[in-house]
């Protein structure tokens, strides 16, 4: 009895124990004892013993220390002033201090300005945390990270290094990794190898790689005083020439992507305006400014839901056709209904209300620029090789564009609400005689191309800055692409957008950007001179 | 057969509501004249502290207004008696303007910053090593002038030329002439141009050995202000009741049925483009000694569309309805500006919908239906619902 009343006792201590400590347990189970012994120690570290600390918690912990080193080398790790606590702390939206587990990225609630201290880096600590995660990638990192790790060694071929690349190889790596291997020692057999054969064998395996310590080492090969061999001399020319001609075919390309990446961006903006003006033959001078209110409504979604921005651009394309949208329906009946077939006045009229809406969202929000996240699914970059890579957000933004644009091309052929439209763009008088209810019809092509506007500016929100002038900066813009791609023909505008987006891009190198931009400007001018009708002018009676 | 008595009919009528509102325009112009000599003698002959001086601030206002005013007749002409809306008048007033600003530099000689004889100061700045070769016999006067014409006259003819010739009109010419004052914007904001790029010209000292800052000048400045715009009032009054005149409204009102007709229109149009192009340079230059400042965004699209408005909320071809107007809103845009100035924006948006919608004739519109009976009232609006925009029915209907 006695002995079952101690058990008792002793699982009850034990549990309390448990109970008291549980958080402080759960985080340290994490650990194994041996790096909690150094971990405790950086705190009151100084630079110098950092550093060596950093070494031992790599022998000892190996591949699991990797977000430790990283939190690190972003200047994010803290300690609790009290509890000696490690911690990564970062400013959240708000700009209150979030403190998360290093390990785990449990949180651990809001800080204290004054209860944390940081853990200090230097350039020093900073260059060996970069190699610690490097190695640490090469052995245990994934796919990618051993890419980049193995791109890293390529800078600096030291013996070092070239051991690592061997247990690397040992492990076992894929196939382009295992490339990339055998390029680090084709380098070193160029530098170090002494027969011509040896160095020779190994230019042709660097002849068509375009990673940039290829290219330094060809080059001060070819720029050598010292170097005695001639043949070698000549094939490294021969290959960096090769480089050379790649790397221009690829700027091309990038020039080319630019290109595209502004014809999307010009198409979006224009898009909207090939139905109001196209469609309708109503010219739209706040078109601009439903651009802008597509965009600012892409900013009050952010604030509204900041816990998944992630998801705030799905939910923005909707939210701001639906605003720009109605405020279209809201102008078409207020005012542009009045103005029918006096297509000046709607002009003018129409740029007083793009002077009052700019006014309202400069009262209401502020004249400065809007901050707009861009969601981590849209930052980065898409690495083609390593000298072409295109940017996530303009890659999506271009495919985003060809996606409106078809839907629009959908709706315009194959729906009801299309038909009619035609129908009254076509003979408005016939229409109606058709028992085509055109004042339903007008209004609901003027919302369909506001709400257009809307969601091209969701997409520029990701691009340029969001603020009341927005808009005013896209509206020539898009009547010269309407104008040049053919009035009416929404072919004709994606035509526009993209020649002129490539233009533009490709002259820019020689001109600069604002000289190409009065170049196209000019050019436009002029070509709408000797051809009225644009590229693609509407055939038929009902253009006349 | 029908059509030509009905481009008669067109014709006399238009004939008749030119001459009504004659009398109107011989009365602006004498209180015109009236009121800037009275304000001159004000502010050089009483002492500052009369109650009625008038301060040296008010005459350049006042210069400003005018110069203003000139630049929205030349918009009136060719809008209100051609049809032709262009959204870049601005680029001639600037144009103009930077011929005068470009004399007006060389006239600071080394009294710069820098205190360089022959280079402005930012050229000093931008260590340019000698003036471009479009700056010499920018400090002659004559030279200054013949350029400030020119280059405006020179770019209309050849905007317009291309333009009328390959028949481009309505709302695609307009959104070109918007481009064009764009494209010009976009040029002479870069430093490189050797404009003074974003900060344009500035910091005068004397025009023709007068000292800009005195009294003296600025109501000298004034008075040749009114004096040209009183005559560029009359001339362009003479031209629209000629016989050119009424091809022009003809051409108007029904281009393919003057063309039929055997009018060359498009030759009209550009003379009568350039024409107006001069006015609106002779109004820069004008204008840029009183306000002492010239910069690129003077060619900002937005400038040349305010001048639309006030030639709107004035009364479009009238004349002195465009004068009234840019008097009118200018004097509101001073008082909104200094009273509210966040409430000037949403104002002149307001004035932009609520003329164009329910006062399409503008005030002297408002003035005239006030003496006339109701069938001519009803008369009118049929014809303001037709065909009142510059573009015949035929094009509208496209």
């Amino acid at each position: 009895m006695k002995q079952f009343l101690r058990s008792v006792s002793l699982v009850l201590t034990c549990l309390l124990v448990v109970l008291s400590t549980g958080s402080a347990l759960a985080q340290s189970q994490a650990v194994p004892p041996a790096v909690e012994e150094v971990l405790q120690k950086l705190p009151e570290a100084s630079l110098r013993e950092t550093g060596e600390l950093v070494q031992q918690l790599e022998q000892v912990g190996g591949a699991e220390m990797r977000p430790l080193f990283e939190t690190m080398l972003a200047g994010d790790l803290y300690f609790h002033k009290t509890s000696g606590e490690l911690m990564a702390v970062q400013k959240n939206i708000a700009g209150e201090l979030i403190g998360r587990d290093v390990f785990t990225g449990a949180e651990l609630g809001v800080q204290g300005r004054r209860d944390i201290k940081k853990i200090r880096v230097n350039n020093r600590l900073r260059g060996q945390l970069r190699d610690a995660i490097g190695r640490i990638d090469l052995l245990h990192g994934s796919e990618a990270e051993k890419r980049t790790a193995v791109l890293a060694i390529l800078d600096d071929l030291s013996a070092n290094n070239l051991s690592l690349l061997q247990s690397a190889a040992d492990v076992g790596v894929s196939k382009s990794v295992g490339d990339l291997i055998e390029l680090a020692n084709a380098m070193v057999r160029l530098r170090d190898g002494s027969t011509t054969d040896d160095r020779l064998a190994a230019i042709a395996l660097m002849d068509d790689r375009l990673e940039a310590p290829v290219r330094n080492q060809l080059r001060r090969l070819v720029d050598d005083e010292n170097e005695q061999d001639a043949a070698v001399k000549a094939a490294a020319q021969e290959a960096l020439e090769n480089i050379t001609e790649r790397i221009e075919f690829y700027g091309q390309m990038e020039q080319l992507f630019f290109g595209l990446s502004l014809g999307s961006v010009l198409l979006l903006a224009a898009i909207g305006l090939a139905i109001t003006f196209g469609v309708m033959g109503v010219i739209n001078m706040a078109h601009g400014e439903m651009i802008m209110l597509g965009a600012y409504t892409t900013y009050v979604i952010q604030q509204l839901m900041p816990a998944s921005i992630e998801y705030s651009l799905l939910v923005a394309v909707p939210a701001a056709f639906l605003v720009s949208g109605s405020v279209g329906v809201l102008i078409e009946r207020g005012v542009i209904r009045h103005l029918q077939g006096r297509p000046l006045e709607t002009l003018l009229a129409t740029f007083g209300i793009s002077l009052i809406l700019q006014q309202a969202v400069r009262s209401i929000f502020s004249p400065l620029n809007m901050q707009v996240v861009t969601p981590e699914w849209m930052s980065g970059s898409l690495a083609i090789n390593p000298v072409f890579s295109v940017t996530y957000n303009r890659l999506y933004i271009l495919l985003f564009a060809l996606a409106v644009f078809v839907t629009l091309l959908t709706i315009l052929k194959k729906s009801s609400l299309g038909l009619n439209v035609r129908a009254v763009s076509q003979n408005r008088d016939m229409a109606k005689a058709m028992g085509v209810r055109t004042e339903m019809v007008d209004a609901m092509t003027f919302g369909l191309g506001s709400g257009i506007a809307g969601v091209a500016g969701v997409a520029l929100s990701q691009l340029t800055n969001v603020g009341p002038n927005l808009g005013q900066s896209y509206i020539i813009d898009s009547f010269m692409v309407v104008v040049f791609g053919g009035v009416g023909n929404l072919l004709g505008t994606l035509v526009g957008g993209f020649s002129l987006g490539v233009a533009n891009k490709f002259l820019e190198p020689a001109t600069g950007a604002v000289l190409a931009n009065i170049i196209v400007l000019v050019c436009l001018i002029l070509f709408i001179q000797k051809r009225p009708k644009g590229l693609f002018p509407q055939r038929g009676r009902a253009a006349e | 057969m029908n059509a030509m008595s009905n481009l008669i009919e067109k014709m006399t009528r238009v004939l008749t509501e030119l001459r009504q509102p004659g009398k109107g325009s011989s009365m602006l112009v004498g209180v015109l004249l009236a009121t800037t000599l009275a304000m001159s003698a004000a502010n050089l002959l009483l002492p500052a502290d009369s109650a009625f001086y008038v301060s040296t601030y008010t005459i350049t206002l006042m210069g400003k207004y005018l110069c203003f005013a000139m630049l929205a007749m030349a918009v009136d002409i060719i809008w209100g008696y051609c049809g032709i809306l262009s959204l870049g008048h601005g680029a001639f007033f600037a144009l103009g303007g930077y011929g005068m600003g470009m004399y007006l530099m060389r006239q600071i000689g080394d009294r710069g910053v820098y205190g360089n004889p022959d280079l402005p100061d930012f050229m000093v700045f931008l260590n340019w090593q000698e003036l471009p070769w479009y700056w010499f016999g920018m400090d002659q006067f004559w030279f200054a002038v013949l350029m400030a014409l020119a280059i405006p006259g020179l770019l209309a003819f050849v905007f317009g030329w291309l333009a009328f010739r390959s028949r481009v009109t309505g709302v695609y010419l307009s959104i070109m002439t918007q481009a064009l004052t764009y494209a010009l914007m976009l040029a002479f904001f870069r430093n490189e141009m050797g404009f003074g790029g974003n900060n344009g010209l500035t910091d005068f000292k004397d025009i023709l050995g007068f000292d800009l800052q005195a009294d003296a000048t600025r109501v000298a400045l004034l008075l040749v202000t009114t004096l040209l715009l009183v005559i560029a009032f009359i001339t362009s009054r003479a031209i629209v009741q000629s016989r050119l005149g009424r091809v022009i409204v003809a051409v108007r009102d029904a281009e393919a049925r003057a063309r039929f007709l055997g009018y060359r229109t498009e030759r009209y149009k550009v003379w009568l483009f350039v024409y107006s192009a001069l006015i609106a340079a002779v109004a820069g230059m004008l204008y840029v000694p009183q306000v002492g400042i010239i910069n690129p965004g003077e060619f900002s699209p937005l400038n040349s569309i305010e001048v639309v408005v006030w030639v709107a909320v004035g009364g479009r071809g009238t004349l002195y309805g465009a004068i009234v107007g840019a008097l009118l809103v200018n004097y509101a845009k001073t008082r909104f500006t200094a009273i509210m100035p966040d409430g000037w924006l949403f104002a002149l948006g307001a004035l932009f919908v609520i003329v164009t919608v329910y006062l399409p004739q503008g005030l002297a519109g408002l003035l005239q239906r006030f003496g006339r009976s109701e069938s001519v009232q009803a008369a009118r609006r049929e014809e303001d619902a037709g065909s009142d925009s510059g573009i015949s029915t035929r094009e509208v209907n496209a």
